[in-house]
């Protein structure tokens, strides 16, 4: 956008008070989604999907990523991997907690539970 | 002695990037913030994933003043960005009715959030209290903040910064609109952090 010329300004202008317009109907939206019980999964999904679109609304237009230089996009597709490696990684350690709790995923070998551990065989033996 | 370095690229572009330094340092800042938040949502996940409840905001945060809030933050980011394109079509006496709006849009934010902060602490819902306010006063605040950093830049190029419009117009038109970039990031996280924590349902 820096070489934007005054012409192209006068029409970003009107692309600036639409984009308003459509990021306050989208609240409005997002909170009688809220107040329509959808259920917590549909009601999420909802929340989030209402959420992304307003926020790739302002990157697009009004932090003009709609039409920028290649190294900004590099930079910000760099930091979108590590997010998902970041939430990736929560996810996986979430997921082994509860894979563990349920036994879904195999004990190591050697691994002797807590529970085992504290109640020995013949512990209660005089 | 007197020969002042002058600091290369800060109008033109330069010519491997096609852009000029302050906007592609201001968008590697803004990589490292969307890490920073991006680690509290992170952390926000987990923590509701894990626990066996999880408490409905609205049943006890302000949607009203929140919506109110959000309202506020977008009306501010179009008030932003009239401001860097005033200035391209050369027109200061609009640059400060905009910029001037987008500071006091962040005065009213802060005032708002204050209320929901002082309505919180009387109702002794503190960051003790429960994972969740602790999440919400975290997130909240880290946002505040940086609403309040934003709002010294933008002072700051309202008045007397402002006087580089004078000698050096190009560079102060990029210095609004890196201020932008970051003011409508702003923004950005406020319009997720509004439904994360206000409206979700509980568990």
């Amino acid at each position: 956008m820096s070489d934007t010329h005054h012409e192209d300004v006068h029409s970003h202008v009107k692309t600036y008070i639409k984009v308003f317009v459509a990021l306050a109907v989208g609240t409005i939206v997002t909170v009688l989604a809220s107040n329509s019980h959808l259920g917590i999964i549909l009601g999420i999904i909802v929340a989030l999907i209402i959420a992304t679109v307003k926020g790739s609304l302002v990157a697009a237009f009004f932090m003009h990523l709609s039409a920028e230089r290649k190294p900004i996009y590099w930079v910000l597709a760099l930091t979108a991997t590590f997010v998902v490696v970041m939430v990736g990684l929560i996810m996986f350690a979430r997921r082994d907690q509860q894979g563990r709790q349920q036994g879904i995923f195999a004990v190591p070998a050697g691994h002797v539970p807590v529970h085992h551990a504290e109640t020995p065989e013949g512990a209660h033996k005089e | 002695m007197s020969a002042a370095i002058k600091i290369p690229y800060n109008s033109t572009e330069r010519p491997d990037t096609g852009l000029y330094n302050a906007k592609l340092g201001v968008w590697l800042f803004l990589a490292s913030e969307v890490m920073l938040f991006g680690a509290l949502f992170s952390t926000y996940v987990l923590l509701r994933t894990g626990a066996d409840t999880w408490e409905h905001g609205a049943e006890f945060l302000n949607v009203p003043l929140a919506f109110t809030n959000t309202m506020v933050l977008i009306f501010s980011s179009v008030t932003m960005v009239m401001s860097w394109a005033s200035l391209k079509m050369k027109n200061f006496g609009k640059y400060k009715l905009y910029m001037g709006l987008t500071f006091l849009c962040g005065v009213a934010f802060l005032v708002i959030k204050s209320f929901e902060y002082a309505a919180k602490f009387e109702h002794h819902l503190l960051p003790s209290t429960s994972t969740f306010m602790a999440l919400y006063f975290t997130m909240t605040g880290l946002h505040g903040l940086h609403v309040i950093g934003g709002m010294i830049v933008n002072g700051y190029l309202w008045g007397p910064g402002s006087k580089m419009w004078q000698t050096d117009p190009e560079r102060f038109t990029n210095r609004v609109e890196v201020a932008g970039l970051y003011w409508h990031f702003v923004d950005l996280v406020w319009i997720f952090l509004f439904p994360t924590l206000y409206l979700l349902p509980g568990k």
